[in-house]
């Protein structure tokens, strides 16, 4: 079978992609690997999406089913319960599926990635102990308690004070479930202000910041986890029978480094320009396994980025004059992290520490300006100036 | 009181207080964090989103969410209502679940959603 376009990934990154590419007359194909579209957004049963994208705040599962909709009425091949095994690149690309249907090769002219991204588990934050049950990622947990209907656990302990860490804590405690606490390591919360006030003020919830879970001790279940006060070095047990990592995301790109495109070390996305290209030519990604976003608008807004750049690189008319961007101080990371023309581009990122008055600046440029930055809240603007190559982006204070 | 105005990033730390039957709000840096605190005093409101058993759903439960906000107080109250509560599927996008919940003449809506997997089959389409 041959396309102009296949996305890899159905979440809202992969339908936007589909459907931007659908309606600039490219023949598309659609590959997701479960059994329904809509990536992590059904499991979201909380409002706050949708509210740049639609101009009014849906849940994930309404926001996912608009999509849905739109690409279910459109030419969009889609193709469910199917797997990218193999890719290989050219001219011509060259995906190998693993469908229910047997295996199957699609050639293609050029192919976005939009597989998401995967939570960090306990190992990956150094929880040692006992391997028992009751130990879930927050997605596991989200996914048991508002797809499936089981609670997880009763008395909850919650690692990780991002945005998922949060909003899961108040669906325990609304659930009646009782949270025994938030622990962060870092001195401020990871997740949104308006999470911290409405998830876990509202329920009287501790969020212990500059704490560190250390260890698990439990006989079949948890029975109670090892916290350490970063600030004092004490250390202290606390009972709970479920303990809920929180603790960040990290791209889905193991296709993507097998084919040796560029990975940005800070981002652990793949490296993009301003089309949302990778360094491999025709090969797009958008959404959370280029940059971890905060809003499921700025997936969809990435989505039809690289649905553009696509059409751009089959029609020859991608601009070639490559130019990198640095990291400077008090940046995290940003993307995209280079750039091909000179018309005006999206830039996503995050500062690395809370700050007043921040200025963005690019070269010497500055850019953009900020009341408050957090590094929980991206920044996200048009860059209007023209870059030059080994242009630094950083962050001013004042 | 003390609280987090959450209406734009800057996050002000609000303290409300009542003095002689008047709500003072102090640490906002715009009208928009008095009003925000006033309302979180007096009259605090959230959007209910849970979750409700659906029976011969393709999953389980169906999420749902209320037509409006709720009054704060009240929402323990409108989850043990809720807990005692099955609808059938299917159930599309936007339906009513349950209709002047508790007589608060707010509705319950549907926000997912969910086949019936007794009348049809989850299509699988194939290339």
């Amino acid at each position: 079978m041959n396309y102009d376009v296949v996305v890899v990934g159905g979440g809202p990154a992969g339908m936007a992609s589909a459907l931007k590419s659908d309606e600039l007359g490219y023949k598309t194909l659609l590959v997701e690997v479960s059994d329904r579209l809509g990536g992590i957004l059904p499991q979201c049963i909380h409002p706050g999406f949708g509210l740049h994208y639609f101009k009014e705040e849906l849940t994930g599962g309404e926001f996912a089913d608009r999509f849905i909709r739109k690409i279910e009425k459109e030419n969009v091949e889609i193709l469910l319960s199917s797997y990218l095994e193999d890719l290989t690149v050219g001219n011509e690309k060259i995906l190998k599926l693993i469908t229910p249907n047997g295996i199957k090769k699609i050639f293609t002219k050029s192919v976005i990635f939009a597989t998401g991204a995967r939570e960090r588990h306990r190992h990956e934050i150094g929880i040692l102990g006992d391997r028992v049950a009751g130990i879930y990622t927050a997605g596991e947990a989200q996914a048991l308690m508002d797809l499936y209907g089981v609670l997880p656990g009763e008395k909850i302990l919650i690692v990780g004070s991002g945005d998922v860490g949060l909003i899961m804590a108040r669906r325990f405690a609304l659930e009646g479930c009782e949270v025994v606490g938030v622990v962060e390591i870092m001195p401020y919360p990871g997740g949104l202000m308006r999470n911290v006030v409405q998830c876990l003020y509202d329920f009287d919830i501790p969020l212990l910041l500059q704490h560190k879970a250390i260890s698990v001790k439990g006989r079949k279940r948890v029975e109670r986890a090892l916290v350490k006060n970063l600030k004092s070095g004490e250390e202290k047990w606390i009972d709970c029978d479920t303990l809920v990592i929180a603790a960040g995301l990290l791209p889905n790109i193991d296709i993507m480094r097998r084919i040796g495109v560029d990975i940005d070390e800070r981002t652990k996305g793949v490296a993009v320009d301003e089309f949302f290209q990778t360094t491999s030519p025709g090969i797009f990604a958008a959404g959370n396994c280029v940059i971890i976003n905060d809003l499921v608008d700025y997936a969809v807004e990435q989505g039809e980025t690289a649905a553009i750049g696509a059409s751009k690189y089959i029609e020859g008319t991608l601009p070639k004059n490559i130019r990198k961007l640095r990291i400077g101080q008090n940046v995290r990371y940003f993307a995209p992290q280079r750039v091909l023309g000179n018309e005006p581009f999206l830039i996503y990122g995050r500062v690395s520490k809370p700050m007043r008055n921040v200025k963005i600046k690019i070269g010497d440029v500055v850019v953009h300006s900020y009341p408050v930055a957090r590094p929980s809240e991206m920044f996200r603007f048009k860059v209007k100036i023209n870059i030059e190559d080994e242009d630094v982006v950083e962050a001013e204070e004042g | 009181m003390k609280t987090i105005c959450i209406i734009c990033p800057i996050g002000c730390e609000l303290t409300v207080k009542e003095e002689n039957g008047e709500i003072k709000v102090s640490g906002n840096l715009c009208p928009r964090g008095e009003e925000y605190g006033k309302t979180e005093y007096l009259n605090p409101k959230r959007v209910l989103i849970t979750v409700i058993p659906c029976k011969n759903g393709e999953l389980p439960v169906v999420s749902v969410k209320s037509s409006e906000p709720i009054d704060k107080e009240l929402i323990p109250k409108v989850m043990k209502f809720l807990s005692e509560i099955v609808v059938d599927a299917a159930v599309d996008v936007g339906d009513v679940v349950i209709e002047n919940l508790l007589g608060m003449g707010i509705n319950i809506i549907a926000t997912r959603k969910n086949y019936n997997i007794m009348l049809e089959e989850v299509q699988h389409i194939d290339i």
